[in-house]
């Protein structure tokens, strides 16, 4: 399968990639390590007349430590991820679900930044972010604004970029070495999660819960976390995690069979976590 | 746009359409069909090469994308009509049936040896989960790689060891 043609530019830094979206607009995609938009591109359902090739950019490739969070590059590696001594100690749902997204190869290519742009409900690393509460920093031609994980994921495919700006940073909180799950449930190794669940129980950033495929964004499954703020025991608590969720229907499954899988990965993810224990 | 990428060694320059997907450069503007077209949906791995020593899924990555990278083919790795480690390790142990994934399959295999030092039957298996095998003939691949790393641990470019068991 031949992608349609179009326009590649190679931006050679952030601004330079700024200034062409600024140029070509709504026309454009940015492209990092195209392991979500080239299989679009190939299939037709995605042809933007312009694509603005910002995988070069090895000064948005990076891991460092920023006091109460970790901060991310866009452009760094779910291999890069995966491998942090960093991630692992500091924020290790995050380190351990890097490392399951597609195989080797896609995670040779794939980027945490492009992954969440492109915002596919389906993806594991948006839960992980969306559970964590982490902070995503977007670059446009005003400068850079801040926006929380949770006002992110806007609609299918859809974030909170907007068309002139570029994600460069993503921030996770450090956890305090509480506990942590990430369920997926899937078929086959390489795909993606039928349902999944991303569950962290932590003294310094509470109890977060996120929901993969069960609606047109990454979910948090706020009524699991009202449930157990008011003191309901996890198992009960674990059978509201359809609530207000909207599961799609595929060759995979239907929206009953998925509303099932949530309730019981959300129970698997909350004992894994140890919510049943005290926080930390 | 004008590329420059080296491929198994040597430097190949060529005036692509950004489109082209790096498999299909590599297969039809260079003549290098060891590489092969599976899936084409960045699923099943027969398309695997090394760019810049690390696998990569041939069919998802565009050819601008490799400009100025080094990458190794299913025909770069022997020496001197030598076969390398992971590909005498395929034949000895027998780790194909059709074919038609082998070259992928052992392009992955090097690279998982490559990046990890401790594999282990269950690590193999995971190590290789971008590679299907349609053929369902995992067992002797998985044996394959074992039997190299039983017989260097890291294996050098051009050194074939006999992994025991050899020769059956």
């Amino acid at each position: 399968m031949i992608p349609a043609a179009f326009d590649y530019l190679r931006a050679g830094s952030a601004d330079e990639a700024l200034s062409l979206l600024a140029e070509h607009g709504d026309d454009a995609k940015l492209l990092a390590g195209g392991h979500s938009l080239l299989p679009l591109m190939k299939l037709r359902l995605a042809s933007p007349a312009v694509l603005i090739d910002v995988g070069r950019l090895t000064d948005l490739s990076y891991i460092r430590d920023g006091g109460d969070h970790v901060a991310i590059g866009a452009l760094t590696r779910h291999r890069d991820l995966e491998r942090s001594a960093l991630l692992g100690s500091e924020v290790p749902i995050l380190a351990h679900v890097a490392g399951l997204v597609g195989d080797p190869q896609v995670r040779h290519r794939g980027t945490i930044g492009g992954s969440l742009a492109h915002a596919d409900p389906a993806s594991d690393l948006p839960a992980v972010v969306l559970a964590l509460g982490g902070t995503l920093v977007a670059r446009g031609p005003g400068g850079e604004r801040e926006i929380p994980a949770r006002q992110f994921f806007c609609g299918f495919l859809e974030s909170a970029l907007h068309a002139d700006e570029m994600l460069t940073e993503i921030r996770v909180p450090k956890m305090s070495g509480g506990g942590w799950s990430y369920q997926k449930f899937n078929r086959r190794a390489i795909d993606w999660a039928i349902v999944g669940v991303a569950a962290v129980h932590d003294r310094a950033l509470g109890t977060g819960i996120a929901l993969v495929n069960m609606g047109p964004t990454p979910l948090r499954a706020t009524a699991v976390e009202e449930a157990l703020a008011a003191g309901a025991p996890a198992a009960e608590a674990a059978s509201a995690a359809d609530d207000a969720t909207e599961p799609p229907s595929d060759l995979n499954a239907g929206p009953e069979y998925r509303r099932h899988l949530a309730r019981v990965l959300v129970r698997r993810a909350l004992d894994e976590a140890g919510v049943s224990v005290a926080a930390g | 746009m004008e590329i420059s990428v080296s491929v198994n060694g040597a430097t190949a320059t060529h005036d692509v359409d950004p489109r082209l997907l790096l498999v299909f450069y590599l297969r039809d503007v260079l003549g290098l069909t060891g590489t092969k077209v599976g899936c084409d949906t960045t699923s099943c791995g027969a398309c695997t090469v090394l760019l810049d020593g690390e696998s990569v899924k041939s069919c998802t990555v565009l050819a601008v994308q490799a400009d100025g990278g080094a990458i190794t083919t299913i025909e770069g790795l022997a020496i001197d009509g030598r076969l390398h480690p992971v590909q005498q390790a395929f034949h000895d142990q027998h780790g194909l049936q059709c074919g038609y994934c082998t070259a992928g399959m052992v392009m992955a295999a090097v690279s998982l040896i490559d990046q990890e030092r401790d594999l282990t039957e269950a690590t193999v298996r995971e190590g290789l989960e971008g590679n299907l095998c349609r053929c369902t003939g995992y067992h002797n691949i998985v044996r394959a790689v074992l039997a190299v790393l039983g017989g260097s641990r890291r294996p050098c470019r051009g050194d074939t060891p006999r992994p025991p068991g050899a020769g059956r």
